[in-house]
């Protein structure tokens, strides 16, 4: 049994789209040790994107509409906005809303708490789904799953580790993570919803209705607030739906600078 | 060549990153695969991000270029590779070149569900260790032995090991984290 083309790719491009903000931080990071921890994380989820987009290339090769063939490369760095289908939630900047700011500014206006909050936020879900999916019908996806969570739950407890500590911090660190999860929460909802795809792989046991897991990842956040003392904010309003291909407007700025360099030199290589 | 004269060679191929070790005693060599003048070497990577993969297949190729045989280098996946594959011998080479071996199995590391830590006042003076204590396995210093260490980053100059101190040497250390 294998997969629909467009799960693998909703999960390959999540990976990819978090490796690459998250690798904004580097050699800007507050700290040394968190600028070599963004730097770890973006491999490891770029990594588990190589691996799904692969995986990905082979699938739309032997169904042979596309000539030349695809590699991992030509659908990371030559597909466009609406052809992505990774949540909304990754591709924000790191700026807290207020700010309006597009494309990365100064490494001073990034915030460090939008971050974190926001790795957890995902790494959270992916734990629970990357869990899952080990028992995917489609063998390779569930190898690459059982790879993936091995990495995931240690995203997870570095993410959970900084919010405990800047929630229960001093009082700006606090402000500012609850500010963040205020800006965030809501674009949550987008996990829950099934797309075509995800009705599609859980239809053939491949993949798993992401409502099946929503009250697990309930109880990990509320679990990880509480010991933060930060509040939870509520998930309402708009439901952005990135996995769809609809994005906000940042995404465009993601993809210029991380597929600028491929498409001025297509096939360079160092 | 038969199987045991291929293994020989393979087995002297090091890590990339770690040399005091080889890949087959980190448990990245899964399988070889000997068919006539064929050989199928399957390798598994220890994180999915590992940047050595590429070297690893080129020290692989390079390794059994002198001899004549058709050789295929295999990534494989499943099972997903564990720092418990990691042998007495190579945790010990591990420990000698500075780097604390994983310390238990793996799956012993890998909660998801967190229980909420008993956490000491702030400025107590042992404030640094709840994190090491509610650990179930204390990391041992690989210089001094002591083990009274504390983890200073969870990530490290590789995807595969951590950064700790250790508080009686004073020296900083890699941990192999179990995985």
């Amino acid at each position: 049994m294998q997969a629909p083309v467009d799960y693998l790719l909703q999960l390959a491009d999540s990976a990819l789209i978090l490796g690459q903000r998250n690798a904004e931080w580097c050699g800007h990071a507050p700290v040394l040790e968190e600028d070599m921890a963004m730097a770890n994380v973006s491999l490891d989820l770029i990594g588990q994107a190589r691996l799904l987009y692969q995986y990905a290339a082979t699938r739309l090769n032997a169904e042979g509409k596309s000539a030349p063939a695809l590699t991992e490369d030509s659908l990371a760095y030559f597909r466009d906005v609406p052809e992505f289908r990774n949540y909304t939630l990754l591709e924000l900047p790191h700026f807290p809303s207020h700010t309006g700011l597009l494309a990365p500014a100064a490494a001073a206006e990034r915030d460090f708490a939008t971050t974190i909050a926001r790795n957890f936020l995902y790494s959270a879900y992916m734990a629970l789904l990357w869990e899952a999916l080990q028992n995917s019908k489609d063998e390779e996806l569930a190898a690459i799953a059982a790879k993936s969570l091995k990495e995931t739950r240690y995203h997870l407890r570095h993410s959970r580790d900084w919010l405990v500590r800047l929630g229960d911090g001093t009082a700006e660190s606090r402000q500012r993570l609850q500010a963040a999860l205020q800006h965030l929460m809501p674009y949550t909802q987008e996990f829950w919803f099934a797309s075509e795809a995800e009705s599609a792989a859980a239809a053939q046991s491949t993949g798993v209705l992401p409502a099946t897991l929503q009250a697990d990842w309930d109880a990990l956040v509320d679990d990880a607030l509480q010991e933060a003392t930060l509040q939870r904010p509520p998930a309402a309003g708009y439901v952005t739906q990135g996995k769809c291909g609809r994005h906000s407007e940042h995404l465009g700025y993601v993809l210029g600078e991380m597929q600028g360099l491929a498409r001025q030199h297509p096939g360079a290589s160092w | 060549m038969n199987r045991q004269e291929i293994e020989a060679l393979l087995d002297r191929i090091p890590d990339p990153e770690i040399p005091v070790v080889s890949i087959r005693e980190l448990g990245m060599l899964r399988d070889i695969r000997v068919e006539g003048d064929e050989v199928e070497v399957v390798i598994t990577p220890t994180y999915s991000g590992c940047p050595a993969m590429d070297q690893i297949e080129a020290d692989i190729r390079a390794a059994l270029a002198p001899h004549p045989l058709r050789t295929r280098v295999t990534r494989q996946l499943a099972p997903a590779w564990s720092t418990d594959w990691i042998g007495p011998e190579a945790r010990e080479k591990l420990r000698r070149y500075g780097i604390a071996p994983p310390q238990g199995p793996a799956a012993a590391e890998q909660v998801i569900r967190f229980v909420t830590r008993n956490a000491p006042e702030k400025g107590a003076p042992d404030a640094h260790h709840a994190r090491a204590e509610s650990q179930k396995h204390a990391v041992t210093c690989p210089r001094c032995g002591s083990a009274h260490t504390v983890e200073s980053s969870h990530f490290g100059s590789t995807a595969c090991k951590s950064l700790w101190r250790c508080l009686d040497c004073r020296e900083p250390f890699d941990y192999f984290k179990p995985y």
